[in-house]
């Protein structure tokens, strides 16, 4: 009998890592699905190369995929990770510096032949697995490849198609070390491959065998156990952040009762949104795959004219491209969505990997003075309800708007109380109404108390207007040369952003007083790493607040009033400062930085320690 | 539609915004032809929308009476298709010049053709920047010496009616501001073509290019210089009418009517996409010796290629068949679970 003890643990952070061609991204995935119906809290942190096979053994070659699970409230992907799975030297090397002191390493061992050891640029003499250099860690060495080309002899498949499954023996090997229960995963895999039964039990077998492996072997002493977690009371489905702004998208699309047009060019990490929303069309959803990005906007932009809620979506090297076209709509004062789900820049930059440098592109990255709306999603789920506000902003107010998501959400996922759309705010959109008393013209720019223009659709009698990207006169539309009017103008569409402060909610507290010592002040998908860190220094007795910015362009109307309740303002941004300059332009406060730029998200530790310094 | 249309006249079709182009431009006639063609064509007017991109020739829409559009440089058939894909009822133009299609939107004008939305576009084409008052464009001659090309220019010209059937257009023809008729022609079938219609119209700049032109649109050397392409008809020019072309293998070769008998010649066939491509291919120089003549007329129709926005919307139609979908249960995916 096996002589393991169960053990109860908090919260547990667990890292795949192999070759980008090894299963690691598609393991995570299942055990983060199994977590979260069990009821873990749970934070997500897909980490690959840019390239989709990348030298195989190398260090660049290197995917992993981080989950942090646990039966409290879980906010970060975790700073550390208590178990490393490795399937090959190179996976080791890159990670193991994220591994806490005596935890837990899963070697294949089959990854560390010479070949590999070369590959991975580590002398021959040098093995880590024996040459004690691991001696801190709990080691375990197992030959995967061995065993499950073992257990696969009679499958019927060739040498190539059975390593293929050795990321199912891990799965099952990490499901047994949790006790947690394979059903999901088993369900998957029968779906997955359900045109190819030979493969199908190859992946069912050796999940199986993985399972058993811990089980028959002594190799583990401990077995533990990952309580639910005490969430809000509600109904939850585990979420990514590019699918939630997909769904975020199409409820807009439903409750305004308008068709969806998403113009759009394939750019990584934005693409998923695409994929996603390609797959509704019976929710009356149209994709559009365009030549380039300025014609994907511009499509957009056509589909607005002609009464489409439409959307635009990219990264940061393909927002550059579309810059003159966001000016168009902000001249022809239409409708539209551009969601930028930012990577690492400039130019190509590091493209799978995350960073909120675009903020000032948002901003300011167009010919002339072209204010916008700009709003940013703090998580996987508030993406959702980030893009269903882009939306509603837009319509409501005949206004581009700017939706900034990024790499680290829009890949990781976590548990979402997902809401009812009874629950949504309404959308009120109205066309102009046909005219038949054509005595008096139809004034195109004529402004309503939002200051927005009517909406007047291709089709409708006596409505026949232009517009265009020349300046244009109040109310009558017709092009103007007039000096005044182009300066009224000018401060007419920065107006009517401002305006829109009066039609979304206050800034709130994420914790701690409205007043005090240290404001941590952060926007998008810092949240987590954020509100981690301040639970921390208010557990230590310090006097310091979170509070985090999803409304942009404009700010909340009372952010300047709790901005001067505190003595020190921080604000950490995964940029050279970008929202640190503007909060100090507008509101003339003395705000610091606190600035990473490695393409990789926040440690909650690292941000402790720096607001530490700060208060020292 | 049950309601009738009222007969509108050209005068219903003109915005009450002044004309601003140079005095003798080209492009007066062509708006001329459209605003005169348009109330025949049997469509209440709020359903034509003209969408153009930057240039002299896209201050187009600011003088019709209808939805219009003038947007940035390059970008109005990427506009018109996002348009057309959503509203497919509607009418949809693209009113574009050589430097907006040919350059600065190459791209995108060869997408929306390989596409084939119900657009019908414009193509005005006079040889030159005029907006920006006088560089060489895409189409400017090799050698043409202009502001930015003072020892002339050393890129070859774009030919834009090969172009479009190297894109696969459906509909491709070529006409000329100084024949008012044959405009109105070649526009009404393109109008009529479903797809997209590509109408290459030589459009004289009287202030940066005159005379581009002149020997296909003067009376002294037009019948010599010119092909008119005639369904079903021979290709037959020359100043008394004396001259015509016939095919040796894929070979053409100008031969005198006094030796060759009429029924002989090349009989212009609109759906051979080889012999459109041949015809294509008469651009040679003008003051050359042994040119060929310039054909204008249509080159090339396409009916068998499904419209992109009847195949974009037909998805939509098959998708929708049993309703909309149920957006509560879409939120909640697959697997969900309760928490107490």
């Amino acid at each position: 009998m096996n002589p393991t003890i169960d053990k109860d643990l908090e919260s547990v952070v667990i890292r795949f890592a192999g070759d980008s061609g090894d299963g690691m991204q598609l393991t995570g995935t299942q055990f983060t699905n199994s977590a979260a119906l069990f009821g873990n809290d749970l934070a997500t942190f897909p980490d690959f190369p840019a390239e989709i096979r990348a030298p195989i053994g190398t260090l660049a070659g290197v995917s992993g995929f981080q989950i942090h699970f646990g039966s409290t409230r879980i906010h970060t992907p975790g700073d550390m990770s208590h178990v490393l799975v490795v399937m090959n030297v190179a996976a080791l090397k890159a990670n193991i510096k994220n591994l806490v002191k005596g935890g837990v390493i899963i070697a294949n061992s089959d990854g560390f032949d010479s070949k590999n050891m070369r590959l991975a640029n580590v002398p021959e003499d040098k093995n880590p697995l024996t040459d004690g250099s691991l001696d801190e860690y709990d080691l375990k060495i197992i030959d995967v490849t061995k065993i499950t080309r073992a257990a696969l002899t009679d499958s019927g498949l060739g040498v190539k198609e059975i390593d293929r499954c050795k990321n199912m023996f891990v799965l099952g090997l990490v499901y047994w070390m949790y006790n947690r229960n394979m059903e999901s995963s088993i369900a998957f895999v029968k779906a997955k491959f359900k045109k190819n039964e030979a493969v199908m039990n190859a992946n069912l077998k050796i999940m199986q065998a993985g399972w058993s492996y811990g089980e028959t072997t002594e190799m583990f002493a401990n077995r533990y156990n990952v309580a639910p977690a005490k969430m809000d009371a509600g109904v939850y489905r585990s979420i990514m952040g590019n699918q939630a702004a997909a769904l975020g998208l199409i409820a807009a699309s439903v409750k305004s009762g308008l068709s969806l047009f998403y113009g759009t060019y394939p750019i990584t990490p934005a693409s998923d949104i695409l994929h996603e929303l390609s797959k509704y069309k019976n929710f009356n959803i149209k994709t559009f795959q365009a030549e380039d990005e300025i014609a994907a906007i511009c499509s957009s932009i056509g589909a607005s004219f002609g009464g489409s809620l439409a959307i635009t979506g990219s990264s940061g090297p393909g927002i550059a491209l579309k810059g003159e076209a966001i000016g168009l709509a902000t001249m022809l004062e239409l409708p539209l969505v551009i969601v930028n789900v930012q990577r690492a820049g400039p130019s190509t930059g590091l493209p799978t990997k995350t960073e909120q440098a675009d903020l000032m592109q948002a901003f300011y990255g167009r010919n002339g003075e072209c204010p916008l709306v700009i709003v940013a999603a703090q998580s996987p789920g508030d993406c959702f309800n980030m893009a269903y506000e882009a939306c509603r902003i837009a319509l409501e107010h005949m206004i581009p708007v700017f939706l900034l998501t990024d790499g680290y959400i829009a890949n990781g996922s976590e548990p979402w109380m997902y809401p009812q759309s009874k629950d949504l705010q309404d959308i009120k959109v109205e066309f102009a109404p046909e005219k038949t008393n054509t005595d008096d013209k139809f004034m195109p720019y004529l402004r309503d108390e939002k200051l927005s223009r009517p909406w007047a659709l291709p089709g409708t009698k006596g409505l026949e207007h232009r517009i265009g990207g020349l300046e244009k006169q109040n109310i009558t539309g017709n092009i103007s040369y007039d000096p005044n009017n182009h300066e009224e103008m000018v401060h007419l569409r920065q107006q009517k952003v401002e305006n829109v402060a009066n039609y979304i909610p206050l800034q709130t507290m994420d914790n701690g007083p409205e007043t005090g010592d240290l404001l941590i002040l952060g926007w998008g998908g810092t949240y987590g790493a954020l509100k981690t860190a301040t639970s921390i220094l208010r557990g230590e007795g310090l006097n310091v607040s979170h509070a985090h910015l999803r409304y942009i362009s404009p700010f909340p109307s009372n952010l300047g009033e709790i901005l001067k309740g505190f003595k020190t303002v921080v604000v950490p941004e995964l940029n050279n400062g970008q929202l640190v300059k503007i909060i100090r332009d507008k509101y003339f406060i003395d705000a610091i930085p606190y600035n990473k730029i490695q393409g990789l998200p926040f440690m909650s530790t690292e941000v402790v320690n720096k607001i530490k310094e700060i208060l020292a | 539609m049950s309601e009738v249309i009222e007969k509108l006249t050209s005068k219903d079709f003109s915005s009450d915004q002044e004309v601003r182009w140079c005095p003798g431009c080209g492009d007066y006639s062509i708006l001329k032809q459209v605003q005169t063609i348009l109330p025949d064509l049997g469509r209440p007017k709020e359903e034509f929308v003209f969408i153009s991109g930057i240039g002299c020739s896209s201050r187009f829409p600011y003088y019709m009476d209808t939805y219009g559009m003038h947007s940035i440089h390059g970008r109005a058939t990427a506009i018109a298709t996002g348009l057309k894909a959503t509203r497919p009822e509607l009418s949809v133009w693209v009113i574009t010049g050589d430097g907006d299609s040919m350059s600065i939107g190459g791209n995108h004008f060869i997408h929306m053709l390989r596409r084939n939305p119900d657009l019908n576009v414009l193509l005005f084409n006079n040889q030159i920047y005029g907006l920006t008052k006088g560089q060489y464009s895409p189409t400017s001659e090799q050698g043409k010496v202009t502001k930015s090309s003072p020892v002339g220019s050393v890129d070859y010209p774009f030919n834009p009616i090969a172009l479009a059937l190297g894109a696969d257009a459906t509909f491709v023809a070529r006409s000329m501001d100084r024949d008012p008729k044959h405009q109105q022609y070649v526009i009404k079938r393109g109008y009529e073509h479903k797809g997209t219609s590509l109408i290459e119209i030589y459009q004289n700049c009287n202030v940066f290019n005159d005379g581009a032109f002149e020997i296909y649109t003067e009376k002294s050397s037009k019948k010599e210089n010119i092909l008119l392409m005639e369904n079903g008809k021979p290709l037959i020019f020359g100043a008394n009418d004396d001259k015509g072309i016939m095919l040796d293998g894929f070979k053409p070769i100008i031969v005198n009517l006094a030796d060759v008998s009429a029924n002989d010649l090349w009989i212009h066939d609109e759906t051979d996409l080889v012999k459109a491509t041949i015809l294509s291919r008469f651009y040679d120089d003008p003051t050359h010796p042994d040119h060929k003549p310039r054909p204008f007329g249509v080159f090339y129709v396409n009916n068998n290629k499904e419209t992109f926005d009847t195949l974009f919307n037909k998805q939509m139609e098959h998708a929708m068949e049993n309703g909309m979908g149920d957006l509560d249960k879409l939120i909640a995916g697959r697997e969900t679970w309760v928490v107490n």
